[in-house]
């Protein structure tokens, strides 16, 4: 069997010196290439931190993280972020804010110049595709909060991401908008399989996305459980009230009660 | 505005209206207070008859005006064009200084104390200096102007790339972006919005250095001309120097606030948004 993807071994995370908190301790995890992998754990457990670890935001206190067969030391641009916050640049139109990383990530910004027509087609196939038709010359104000978040979502794509990190991406937004968005997210994967690791505290969301959910415990965390979701794609928003699904979440939810009380259990 | 009831429109077109009305009036209000101004100021001259020496009436003001418009105009333009130039200077090397400031936190901690230090001196202590060092001319001007415009634009500058939220680097970072790709694409679009409001402070300030020392050094412009004028007695034309003055201020500021309207929309959104242009 190949080697990971992406390999997180036994890593440890502690903020502000050797006194500092400790934020993750003996965390360790794989993701096969183009596999969607869902986090999940009790608020403050380490999750964003594992993220900026992973994608070579920080650098972890201990351990190692290895991506594609490489040891990270920095961040990369086979990455796309997306966070909780839809973090667009206020100054510039929609499409020209889905186009950011294009100008930054060496591989494109040579070519950006000559081939511009090509790539600005690109980007409005991705607005397209998260129901942003028509968008692209607005500033990022004139929007709602969900169409902010789906335009942070094609910014995170359109550099054709191998590894997508997402960070909360849909947390701040009302249900039905999740919802939306979960679907949209779901068909963007099974068009481009990228490998995508999503943070979330959301279980309907990580079972209803995800191939394989995992539970992080409280603070310091670390993986202490791992659910395999087989249901067949593409999943519906029906299927997540289906009895399966609800004894996945309802497991899940038994392991994340558990963290929070700080327990060690075996289920 | 298909299938809005007969009610709606005309509800609509009230508001439409109403918000016309008032548009009007924010663009007259400044005329109707300026000119109330000169009436009341007019008034009280004259029914209180306060001597021309301490407080002469618009009347003889514009009066001196009109009788000298042709010293007025040419030192005018001499104050205008040495403003303007150490006001370039200010922008250019403030920008510069800003953006060291802002970005790295090594120079804030080095430069800051002196910056301070620099601004505190006031700037008439050193017109003299520099007509030691450049001569009577237009260059102690010049230089006063840049030195006292400076200051502003550089804290301005630099609190708007400091002050850039963690979240839009790490957008820029976690793609591998260069330290300078953030500032450019980040910092500096983000640091606009400062950058003009420092704009319109700086190029009035930089009228009083301008003025400051051409009153210390007469040699050319508007200052000298007030230097001379109450020299002589001649105070009306010392207040048209004045009035003169002020009103090159309010036309740089206008300028300013344009450019600003045109390149930073997106900072000022809801300002002027209303129904006349939403409809």
């Amino acid at each position: 069997m190949s080697r990971p993807y992406v390999e997180i071994d036994n890593v440890a995370m502690r903020y502000g010196g050797v006194s500092g908190t400790l934020a993750l301790q003996n965390c360790s995890m794989n993701v096969e290439q183009g596999e969607f992998i869902a986090v999940v754990g009790p608020s403050g457990c380490g999750k964003s931190t594992l993220m900026r670890l992973a994608s070579g935001l920080w650098p972890a206190t201990e351990g190692n993280v290895i991506v594609a067969g490489t040891e990270v030391d920095g961040p990369l641009p086979i990455v796309g972020m997306a966070f909780q916050n839809p973090t667009l640049l206020p100054w510039r139109r929609i499409l020209s804010n889905v186009m950011l990383p294009l100008e930054v990530v060496p591989e494109h910004r040579k070519r950006l110049r000559k081939e511009r027509p090509q790539y600005e087609a690109k980007a409005r196939e991705l607005l397209r595709l998260v129901g942003l038709e028509g968008f692209d010359a607005k500033f990022p104000y004139q929007l709602s909060g969900g169409m902010q978040q789906r335009s942070s979502l094609c910014r995170a794509l359109v550099h054709d991401p191998a590894l997508l990190m997402l960070d909360e991406p849909f947390s701040a937004l009302d249900v039905f908008t999740r919802e939306e968005l979960w679907a949209v997210m779901q068909q963007v994967w099974m068009a481009r399989k990228p490998t995508v690791i999503l943070v979330t505290h959301d279980l309907r969301e990580a079972v209803y996305l995800a191939d394989r959910v995992l539970v992080m415990s409280a603070r310091p965390g670390r993986i202490i459980a791992e659910r395999r979701v087989d249901l067949p794609r593409p999943r519906t928003l029906d299927d997540t009230y289906s009895p399966e699904f609800q004894a996945l979440t309802h497991d899940l939810r038994r392991y994340i009660a558990a963290a929070r009380s700080g327990e060690e259990v075996v289920l | 505005m298909t299938g809005m009831s007969a009610r709606a429109l005309a509800r609509y077109e009230a508001m439409a209206a109403q918000a016309r009305r008032q548009r009007r009036l924010q663009t007259a209000l400044p005329w109707i207070v300026i000119i109330g101004m000169f009436l009341v100021w007019e008034f009280s001259c004259r029914v209180f008859g306060i001597s021309e020496f301490i407080l002469p009436a618009p009347s003889r003001i514009f009066a001196a005006g009109l009788r000298w418009w042709q010293p007025l105009m040419w030192d005018s333009l001499d104050t205008l064009k040495t403003t303007m130039l150490g006001f370039a200077f200010a922008i250019v090397a403030g920008v510069l200084l800003g953006v060291a400031i802002g970005s790295s936190t090594m120079v804030y901690k080095g430069l800051y104390p002196l910056l301070i230090a620099f601004n505190s001196i006031p700037k008439v202590a050193v017109v003299p200096v520099l007509i030691i060092w450049f001569g009577i001319g237009m260059w102690p001007a010049v230089i006063t102007a840049f030195l006292i415009s400076f200051f502003p634009i550089v804290v301005n500058v630099a609190t708007g790339i400091a002050t850039v939220e963690p979240e839009l680097k790490d957008v820029l970072r976690a793609l591998g972006a260069r330290p300078w790709d953030i500032i450019v694409k980040v910092g500096l679009p983000r640091a606009m919005p400062y950058f003009f409001a420092s704009l319109k402070i700086a190029v009035t300030v930089a009228f009083v250095g301008a003025i400051i020392a051409e009153s210390v050094a007469p040699n050319s412009g508007i200052g000298r001309l007030m230097m001379v004028a109450s020299s002589r007695f001649d105070v009306p034309l010392v207040f048209a120097g004045l009035i003169v003055t002020g009103a090159m201020g309010i036309v740089l500021y206008l300028i300013a606030e344009f450019i600003e309207r045109r390149t930073t929309g997106w900072a000022m959104r809801g300002q002027d948004q209303n129904l006349a242009v939403g409809g």
